[in-house]
């Protein structure tokens, strides 16, 4: 019984681990530049074919806020965004959302999804070809812009007035 | 993965042909609820997971999106991933349901569904109720809007506390239920303005 | 009253050719790119995006082009364009505090922890016309500087948030579905997620009008900033077909935390309390009026009288939509020949009516 608790438990971790990394991977797909994934779909795809099982269509998601930043949830405004869902030649769904009306950027993603979920090999392949160059360019995009903004701080010094010392 | 599976059910299934599909869908329950009683077949459109029906499940893909929530009596799970992917509707509970998806219409369906108020008679639950056929059963007589004195329909297995339901459903007007009686790909519309009699 | 009157549609078409003709000007003059614009006028395209209610900088660069720079008008094409789309989802609420920070300032702590950080701002700026603007010389890049850390900084009401010295970001309530007046008719009393709502897409100078207006006395208030922030926040939305939440980009926003006023009560302590600012794009000016006014909405909840415009929400809400304000205001030109004529025909029956009795009176004596 006990046994049986630890392997469902173990199975469970499992299966978030592999939500997380899901969850990371198509993140980064709908970040990177649509030129990018054209490239590296070029580069891991194989040539497959991609079937569209809906989209790339053209919508909206409701962005919303905190009151006061940490507060119940209220309605900010909207944002556009392009989803799309695909199949790959052999039979995997991948789905993507990205902000923005770029229609091959949210074909691209969900292809790369679908490919994600093919197998242990491709996901492997895609984590270390698709996934980490993406988040490499985010990051170095981010650096620079962290550190444009670093060299606005203002370091505060005081002068001494008086006659104290 | 089980995830993985139900989640590649819930892509299949939609309409082929979202837009024109779901014109022909609500040009017909437009005309069903425009002249109540009439049966109008929506053909095979789209192929939803159970215990929706074809027309169930087509009603609900061109009507309901991600803000009119869906309740489904004796949902087995598979029609929130589908009727998720293709409308973005929720399921929800009976009491913030704007379609309602029920074995049978009772007096316990005017209990649970909002029923509109009267500043938004609208806003009211709209029934979907598979029968087991829309003709052949005991015959009732309709009349009000849309109906040329008196017309008779006779659908099969709708339950013993239909008609006192109707006639309590009537008494709300204007607020109150519309009801949609599916079979397979067939509808028939009894709205809320539409009153119900033994004949 | 309205009626149809034929005969001007040659005079239409010509008009939109003339129209078409002005935007673009003197041929010998290359035509603005949308790149163009959404790069080097990015402060309106900021505008367009906040007050349109549609984060799109693209779409907004597009809008203001075809608006020959009515930013008003560019609006309405943003909001008409909305309405053509579908919406597929609602994102979890975004994370200031996440925010990946351009620029943060604070005006009640000097050194508060991240620090004040002053981003591209207007600020310091001599604010005199720069002859250079009318060249296209050079432009150094941007100064960098190393920095260990991430660019995310805790907003400053959970610093003063620790010592309870400032009222809290409230209850969450339940995460209930936040009113939408997108969605549903606006009605008097709202809470405070609609009012945040209408004044996220209200127009900027009738807001800064009305969070002025409180300086001067119109609805006290003594506020602070105690934070503007500027950066860019992810947008994570749950969606039906994934079962989590997934980042889909990320949209810049300007958040200000106003900190204002005393008050106290048998339950509460004196503390101070807040009004909030959030507003697509970078828009200072913006965030800091709608935070003025957020927290001069509030008059009920403390107990301050209600006497002054920007306390008042129903006048308010109903009049920050410029969009709906221009609707009404312009269409005052839409001809009006009928109404017109019988007003005229009143007038002349009135001044009839007002002559016969004098005249009568006369004969009488």
């Amino acid at each position: 019984m006990a046994e049986k608790s630890a392997s469902g438990e173990a199975r469970e971790q499992a299966n978030e681990q592999h939500i997380e990394a899901r969850r990371r991977a198509v993140s980064a797909f709908a970040q990177a530049e649509t030129d990018m994934l054209a490239r590296l779909w070029e580069e891991v795809g194989e040539g497959r074919p991609i079937a569209a099982v809906r989209g790339p269509e053209v919508g909206l998601v409701m962005v919303r806020g905190r009151v006061g930043g940490g507060g119940a949830p209220f309605n900010l405004g909207e944002a556009s965004v392009t989803r799309a869902s695909v199949r790959l030649g052999e039979g995997t769904v991948g789905h993507a959302m990205t902000l923005g009306r770029d229609l091959e950027r949210a074909r691209l993603a969900a292809s790369f999804d679908a490919l994600w979920q093919l197998d242990a090999a491709h996901r492997d392949m895609v984590e270390s070809r698709v996934v980490l160059p993406i988040e490499a360019a985010i990051a170095e995009a981010e650096t620079k812009a962290r550190e444009e903004t670093e060299a606005t701080r203002v370091d505060f010094f005081t002068m001494a007035r008086g006659e104290d010392e | 993965m089980a995830g993985l599976r139900q989640s590649e059910q819930a892509v299949i299934g939609g309409f082929v042909d979202p837009v024109f599909d779901a014109q022909a869908v609500f040009r017909a329950l437009l005309d069903a609820t425009a002249r109540p009683g009439t049966v109008r077949d929506l053909g095979g459109t789209c192929e939803p997971p159970a215990p929706l029906g074809p027309a169930q499940g087509a009603i609900l893909l061109a009507f309901s999106d991600m803000t009119t929530p869906v309740f489904v009596e004796a949902e087995r799970g598979a029609c929130a991933a589908w009727l998720g992917f293709h409308t973005g509707a929720a399921l929800v509970d009976a009491g913030a349901a704007h379609f309602a998806v029920l074995r049978e219409f009772g007096e316990a369906a005017l209990d649970t569904l909002p029923l509109g108020t009267l500043a938004y008679p609208d806003r009211s639950a709209t029934v979907l109720v598979e029968t087991e056929s829309l003709t052949g059963g005991d015959a009732l007589a309709l009349s009000g809007p849309g109906i040329d004195g008196r017309r008779t329909i006779a659908p099969a297995g709708l339950g013993a506390g239909f008609l006192a339901a109707r006639e309590a459903n009537r008494a709300l007007f204007p607020c109150g239920i519309d009801l949609v009686l599916t079979c397979g790909s067939a509808i028939l519309a009894l709205p809320r303005s539409t009153t119900v009699e033994e004949v | 009253m309205y009626v149809a009157v034929k005969g001007g549609e040659a005079a239409i078409a010509n008009a939109h050719r003339l129209l078409a003709d002005r935007r673009r000007g003197d041929r010998t003059v290359p035509a603005l790119t949308l790149e163009q614009i959404a790069g080097q006028l990015s402060l309106a395209v900021d505008r367009v995006m906040a007050e349109g209610s549609l984060y799109d900088p693209d779409l907004a660069a597009m809008a203001v082009r075809q608006a020959r720079g009515d930013l008003i008008e560019a609006i309405f094409l943003i909001r008409a364009y909305r309405t053509t789309l579908p919406r597929f989802a609602a994102s979890q609420p975004i994370e200031t505090g996440r925010m990946r920070i351009e620029r943060r300032i604070s005006a009640t702590y000097k050194d508060l922890p991240g620090g004040q950080l002053l981003g591209p701002t207007f600020d310091y700026t001599h604010r005199l016309i720069d002859p250079e603007m009318a060249k296209d010389g050079d432009v150094a890049a941007a100064e960098r500087r190393e920095t260990a850390g991430d660019s995310h900084a805790p907003r400053v009401t959970d610093i003063l948030g620790d010592e309870a010295l400032i009222e809290g970001d409230g209850d969450r309530a339940g995460e209930a579905e936040p009113a939408d007046l997108t969605r549903s008719p606006l009605g008097f009393p709202t809470g405070r997620d609609l009012r945040l709502q209408a004044l996220a897409r209200g127009d900027e100078g009738f807001l800064l009008a009305l969070g002025y207006s409180t300086q001067r006395g119109y609805g006290r208030t003594h506020p602070f900033v105690g934070e503007v922030r500027i950066g860019f926040v992810d947008v994570e939305v749950e969606l039906p077909e994934f079962g989590f939440a997934v980042t889909i980009g990320r949209v810049r926003v300007t958040e200000c935390q106003m900190i204002s006023q005393f008050t106290g009560s048998k339950e509460e302590p004196p503390q101070f309390t807040r009004g909030y600012g959030l507003v697509f794009g970078q828009s200072e000016r913006k965030a800091m009026a709608m935070s003025l006014v957020d927290r001069a909405l509030r008059a009920d909840e403390f107990d301050e009288e209600r006497r002054s415009p920007a306390q008042d929400e129903e006048f308010v809400l109903a009049h920050s939509d410029n969009i709906q304000a221009t609707g009404f205001v312009e269409h005052l030109k839409l001809p009006h020949y009928v109404d017109f004529q019988a007003e005229l025909e009143l007038l002349r029956r009135m001044r009839r009516e007002g002559d016969r009795p004098a005249e009568e009176g006369d004969e009488t004596e």
